[in-house]
């Protein structure tokens, strides 16, 4: 800014000398932690809005909707347990399997609800059928699944009418992984970037997730000796899950941070170490007889997928709430394109 | 969205001329918007006020921000415009910032009404008149050896850039694709409303939209934005913010209208020196098939805070379900590799 005169007439040649340019380096100041990993990104310059988000952040209470994801994949994996229980005739991982499921899919539909706006409204869900919203067919296929697991455990604990059973339990498991997978396309489709920028590999990241969770349900209650798939399972999916995200996170580039950062970071770094631990525990639970590594094992895999979801929710959040991750990678696309 | 997946391209993503044949309007009139020239914007904020008065969008919040006069911040479910302010070290061309106005002023040879006059000339349009005098003139008027309002290099310090936001009304509508509830649907003006009827409050086009512009209101649980006055457009009245504009940087008419006459005005800009004006939302080839409310803007859009180049989610969405789908079967993969050993 340029100098002014002030002279007993007053001040002359003053410029307005505002210091506050907006525009230039304008984006929320971010900390830089010591330790941890370093971010996979140059810090690039942009402008913003007085570092006021681009986007509106989404108003899901995070207990109903991270929550609501985490127990639908508890169901939806769980209903494969008990469909495979069933074809190999194990009797108790069975009850566990579908008593969970039912259980599960009966509080994630009460935080759907209860995540409205206008609960009293929750049927105009069912309104309209509409491929282009993942909502609506999430709900479509929930009003199908639901009422099949519920099927199959009332039949399960009044230990009659076993066909009805047994078609219901088979049903629950053809719509199971539906329900566990959808999720991921609810979250992706949505201009949130560290939502939808891992759109090909999220779905396989909450399969694994929803895998490990099933298991770590029937290794909390089901005896040793009917656990083995839950152990295998409880390995795959630890596989699955843990592998995907660390490619998931690679591909994404900026927008991957938010997943570094924060209370999302700390969620899944939980996560990570009780998904990996809590595998790995499963698999040794067989060689004791002591049942308490297994339900050792189960509680640390269940809260590790719980942990899962909630941090990506928050990550999500988090990559709204920050002009930069909206407003540099379309710069990027917009500088590859050549404009 | 039973009215034709199929049959009509481009549903999901791309120019799509007949936006509301699309939708499943027959014989719909010709598609209506805005274009808000924020070069003629002066910041009164009376859009907003008409806005709330009109539609009844209830108060949210009187406070101060401290970041500049926009003590609105941003759209929301009960902002449906938002008049942007943006005080930069930047000049428009040729402005004139106003200081040091005393005997040894040496613009006295500046008639501003001439330099008005002048303006529009250079460009064929018949649009408002710009406020900049010619780029050089100021430069000219300043003597050597003294000090002027003008730095050295012929640029003013200042400049002020103030634009009134509103809902794009996307030819690809997020918010409107993943509605659950066939609450948003898009009207045979073109535009996109909410059925405050039907809206049960999930909040999933909150996230969806790439602008920011929908939001679920607090006290009420549904979602609200900006309708383009869709109950004055049925009786063939402008929208309350357009009428409401004293100095028509809100223009309201047919899309294709303003999109020509947009162009005219960029032109004409140039042609002044304005080299900053440019098009926003304009372009059907963008990554929402084109805007129905679009801006003419004197910087980069995320200065206004704006994306620079926003995308439809739902373009990709054929991708997630394959990728969803491969998923599923990998967990039933998965579920039955659990299984392969025979029971003990």
């Amino acid at each position: 800014m340029s100098e002014s005169d002030v002279t007993r007439d007053g001040v002359r040649h003053a410029r307005p000398g505002r210091q506050a340019p907006t525009g230039v380096r304008a984006g929320r100041r971010r900390r830089r932690r010591g330790r941890g990993e370093q971010p996979m990104v140059p810090d690039a310059e942009f402008s913003s809005y007085y570092g006021r988000p681009v986007l509106n952040k989404p108003t899901w209470k995070p207990l109903d909707i991270a929550g609501y994801l985490y127990l639908g994949g508890l169901a939806g994996a769980s209903s494969l347990l008990a469909a495979g229980a069933a074809a190999t005739g194990r009797a108790e991982l069975g009850r566990v399997a579908k008593l969970g499921a039912a259980g599960a899919i009966t509080l994630s539909l009460a935080a759907l609800v209860h995540d409205l706006g206008r609960p009293a409204r929750f049927l105009n869900m069912l309104r309209v059928f509409k491929p282009t919203s993942p909502m609506s067919v999430g709900s479509w296929i929930l009003s199908g699944y639901a009422p099949l697991t519920l099927a199959a455990a009332a039949t399960e604990v009044a230990g009659r009418y076993r066909l009805v059973g047994s078609a219901a339990t088979a049903g629950a498991a053809v719509l199971g992984p539906a329900v566990a997978t959808y999720t991921a396309v609810l979250l992706s489709d949505t201009a949130v970037p560290s939502w939808h920028e891992g759109y090909r590999q999220l779905p396989f990241v909450f399969a694994g997730s929803a895998a490990t969770s099933a298991a770590g349900l029937a290794l909390l209650a089901v005896p040793t000796a009917q656990a083995g798939p839950a152990r295998r399972m409880a390995a795959l999916g630890a596989v699955l899950e843990l592998g995907t995200f660390q490619v998931m996170k690679r591909r994404m580039g900026l927008t991957a941070e938010p997943f570094e950062q924060g209370r999302a970071h700390r969620l899944l770094r939980a996560s990570e170490a009780l998904t990996a631990g809590g595998a790995a525990l499963a698999l040794l639970s067989a060689r004791v007889r002591d049942r308490r590594p297994a339900v050792a094992a189960g509680a640390a895999l269940l809260t590790g997928s719980a942990a899962l979801r909630f941090g990506v929710f928050h990550a999500g959040v988090a990559s709204a709430e920050d002009p930069r991750y909206t407003v540099v990678p379309q710069r990027e696309r917009l500088r590859a394109r050549g404009r | 969205m039973s009215d034709g997946v199929e049959g009509h391209g481009n549903l999901l993503y791309g120019p799509q001329p007949d936006v509301a044949g699309a939708a499943g309007y027959p014989d719909a009139p010709p598609r209506m918007g805005f274009f808000t020239d924020t070069s003629v914007c002066i910041g009164c904020k009376a859009c907003e006020v008409a806005c709330k008065e009109w539609n009844a969008v209830p108060e949210d919040g009187l406070l101060l921000t401290g970041m500049s006069y926009d003590n609105t911040q941003g759209l929301g479910a009960d902002t449906w415009r938002h008049v942007a302010f943006i005080e930069q070290r930047k000049p428009l061309a040729g402005q004139e910032p106003g200081v040091a106005h005393d005997d040894h002023d040496d613009h006295d040879d500046i008639d501003v009404f001439a330099a008005a006059s002048r303006l529009g000339t250079g460009a064929a349009s018949p649009g408002p008149g710009a406020t900049a005098p010619p780029p050089d003139r100021a430069a000219e008027g300043a003597p050597a050896g003294e000090i002027s309002p003008v730095s050295p290099d012929g640029r003013t310090e200042l400049r002020w850039l103030m634009a009134s936001d509103v809902c794009k009304h996307c030819t690809h509508a997020a918010c409107l694709d993943v509605c659950p509830t066939g609450s948003l649907f898009r009207t045979e003006f073109g535009t996109v409303v909410v059925q405050e009827d039907i809206c049960n409050g999930c909040g999933y086009c909150v996230p969806a939209c790439p602008y920011g512009v929908i939001d679920q209101r607090k006290d009420d649980g549904r979602a609200w934005k900006c309708t383009l006055c869709y109950d004055r457009l049925g009786v063939g009245m402008e929208p309350a913010c357009a009428k409401s504009c004293p100095t028509d940087s809100i223009q309201f008419g047919p899309l294709e209208e303003l999109r020509e006459r947009a162009r005219a005005r960029v032109a004409q800009l140039h042609a002044a020196g304005v080299t900053d004006a440019r098009l926003y939302g304009e372009s059907p080839q963008d990554g929402v098939g084109g805007d129905g409310a679009f801006f003419l803007l004197l910087d980069e859009p995320e200065v206004y805070g704006l994306p620079p180049d926003p995308v439809v989610t739902t373009r990709d969405l054929p991708a997630m379900w394959r990728h969803a789908a491969l998923a599923a079967v990998s967990l039933v993969a998965l579920a039955a590799g659990s299984f392969v050993r025979r029971p003990r």
